[in-house]
């Protein structure tokens, strides 16, 4: 699904390395985990895949299905399947869920050549899947975020989710600012998606949130590489023993 | 107070091509008076205080710049398929063939010229008469000349609730046209009326409109100006509120040369309120200046100012907003912001909110903010699939929200939405 070679990534205005030589490949249906200290490259991972600016790309490729990721507009990316759940969903005062959602789907058909979706199609699936998640329909007319809880926004991305259908899917910290129960309802919604034609990496500090989506592997990020690949054990180990040990063998 | 040459000249220069339309009657008198007032006053030119950020050279000249048609055609206008009773102006002429009949229920409509021929009217209590209490503290000579020179407009008087709007449209088939048109509305206690307007109405335009709300009266008036782009305006409207009426004015105004909005308005009575709203949309040589005058004399009232500008290719942008709280308006709630979305550096927004407070136990904010396109929300967009362009559809369309707002009636708000939408995304 995705292959990720030797990707170099410094900041664009500082000349400040933070992917040096990361390798990552995640299968169709798998799903990956990335745990790794502070400061590891983790988000810059994330974003860089979807094309935030901000970021220089120095060397290494990407690749999504065959297609060199890192060549496309952020938008082009989307409309090719991939989909960033933030860590923080951006509030956007004056334009409603709804509209956001709807112009969101159809543009990503439209770019895919697909025929875009009506409005009473799309209000009838929004409702379906807005219900399993627990989202309110009312939400839906609010602005995009605004006035929302942690756990009302990191739902709303994955209602997006649900909506956009996309292949891989990386969910950066999803779980953070999440209680218990919260945490368990998008790990729901994110399992209900799980399918063979459908990736996903999830970037996490915790093992906790591993408990609910489970991984078929691991990794360990440190100082922008991945230094340890395992199965589900090794998100167990550093809930352990923190990340200490793995460092200093990683060195 | 003597005017200097230049501006006496300028002003024998402009009103040259104009005549007083004949027709006596108390309108005459009207008339006459506010040519006394603007021969006082003389034209305003860009040296004078009021005029610092918006150059009135081009609504100033004997005759109106050539200015080519816009085709308006193939552009939806923003009020078709709503309900409303149709006045119909070209070139600044009501079109009676076009327009329909002058009947609302619980409404009286008239035309200026018309009605004026009569001893007595009740428009004689209105007509330049709020015009010329709006000279003071500032001067506003262009609107005395549209009180002197108004060669048509509409007289309305609302005993009841008016079941639709009134809706003005406004026509251009002359290069060269230069209108001038006066209304009057008079909003009788406890009616309401919504009055919409439209269209470019001339090459040049010169309008006024004066407003007394009776008590508890309720009036609304949205106005969307298309993209007729090579167009000049100046308006003013001039309100006055009796104990508990309701004053609502949003402008949405596209891509025109030059437009000058005046809004003046005075509480009088106590508890009444009075919201200003204007969103302002401008491409390459656009200037567009939002003036407001709010006086709060009552108790209790509440005004709101909320102007919103996006501005690119070198389009340039101009609020002056006054709130005065005078001596004895205690409770008062004001309320003014003026933003920018500068959509690249050659843009300009200029903004000057005023203060003058003479009561002591009072509530008054005022802000004003000129900015860039939020790059994180645009980002947040376009990873979900959302092209470049459509997104920053959006976004401005979010930054005019609280502007469009203001429009109390949602089938209307959602007509500017959709307007702006189709322009936008």
């Amino acid at each position: 699904m995705i292959e990720i070679k030797n990707l170099h990534v410094k900041l664009e205005k500082e000349d400040k390395k933070i992917l040096k030589g990361l390798n990552l490949s995640i299968g169709a249906g798998e799903v990956h985990a990335i745990m790794g200290p502070n400061g590891s490259g983790k988000s810059t991972l994330s974003y860089v895949l979807s094309g935030r600016e901000g970021y220089e790309v120095t060397g290494g490729l990407v690749m999504l299905d065959g297609v060199k990721l890192l060549d496309m507009e952020p938008q082009e990316r989307a409309a090719a399947g991939l989909f960033l759940a933030f860590q923080y969903p951006v509030e956007i005062p004056g334009v409603s869920n709804m509209t956001f959602l709807r112009t969101a789907v159809n543009a990503q058909r439209k770019a895919r050549g697909e025929e875009e979706m009506s409005a009473s199609e799309f209000l009838k699936v929004v409702r379906e899947k807005a219900k399993t998640l627990k989202i309110d329909v009312d939400m839906l007319k609010r602005s995009m975020n605004v006035g929302f809880s942690g756990g009302e926004k990191k739902r709303n991305e994955i209602l997006q989710m649900a909506m956009l259908e996309p292949r891989m899917c990386i969910l950066d910290e999803t779980d953070s600012g999440l209680d218990v129960d919260a945490m368990k309802l998008v790990s729901e919604g994110v399992n209900a998606l799980r399918s063979p034609r459908r990736s996903f990496l999830v970037i996490t500090h915790y093992q906790r949130l591993l408990d609910h989506i489970k991984p078929d592997v691991v990794h360990i990020m440190a100082a922008g590489r991945i230094i340890k690949t395992g199965g589900p054990e090794l998100a167990l180990q550093v809930e352990n023993n923190g990340y200490a040990d793995l460092l200093a063998e990683g060195v | 107070m003597l005017l200097d040459v230049a501006k006496r000249d300028a002003l024998a220069a402009r009103i040259a091509n104009l005549s007083i339309p004949t027709g006596g009657g108390w309108l005459g008198a009207a008339r006459a008076e506010a040519l006394a007032r603007l021969l006082a006053m003389g034209l305003p030119g860009k040296r004078d205080e009021y005029w610092r950020y918006t150059d009135p050279s081009s609504l100033t000249t004997a005759v109106p710049p050539k200015t080519p048609l816009f085709a308006t055609d193939n552009e939806l206008m923003p009020f078709s398929g709503l309900d409303r009773l149709k006045l119909v102006f070209i070139d600044g002429v009501f079109d009676a063939v076009q327009s329909d009949d002058l009947a609302l229920a619980g409404v009286e409509i008239e035309r200026l010229g018309i009605a004026g021929r009569s001893d007595i009217h009740w428009a004689q209590s209105l007509y330049g008469v709020l015009e010329a209490r709006g000279q003071m503290p500032v001067e506003r000579p262009l609107s005395a000349l549209n009180s002197a020179f108004a060669t048509d407009g509409v007289l309305v008087r609302v005993k009841g609730n008016a079941e639709r709007p009134i809706s003005l449209i406004y026509h251009s088939n002359s290069e060269n046209s230069d209108a001038i048109l006066h209304h009057c509305v008079s909003v009788e206690e406890g009616a309401e009326i919504t009055i919409l307007e439209n269209g470019p109405a001339g090459a040049r335009f010169n309008k006024v409109i004066e407003v007394d709300l009776a008590k508890g009266a309720r009036f609304h008036h949205i106005s969307a100006q298309g993209r007729n782009h090579q167009c000049r305006a100046v308006t003013h409207i001039f309100a006055r509120l009796a104990e508990g009426a309701l004053f609502k004015s949003f402008t949405l105004t596209a891509n025109s040369l030059l437009t000058r909005n005046e809004a003046v308005i005075e509480l009088l009575g106590d508890d009444a309120m009075a919201h200003v709203a204007g969103a302002a949309l401008g491409d390459r040589n656009f200037h567009h200046d939002d003036t407001v005058f709010v006086t709060h004399a009552g108790q209790r009232c509440e005004s709101r100012q909320v102007f919103k500008n996006v501005l690119k290719n070198g389009a340039v942008g101009v609020f002056q907003g006054k709130i005065l709280v005078k001596n004895g308006a205690q409770k008062t709630d004001g309320y003014q912001i003026s933003q920018s979305l500068l959509l690249d550096g050659d843009s300009q927004f200029f903004a000057k909110p005023e203060l003058e407070i003479y009561a002591d136990d009072v509530k008054c904010s005022h802000g004003s903010t000129s900015g860039a396109i939020d790059e994180t929300a645009l980002f947040y967009l376009r990873s979900r699939g959302v092209p470049t362009q459509m997104a920053q559809g959006l976004l401005v369309l979010a930054f005019l929200a609280e502007a469009i707002s203001e429009i109390d009636d949602n089938s209307i708000s959602d007509l500017i939405r959709a307007q702006l939408e189709g322009w936008l995304v």
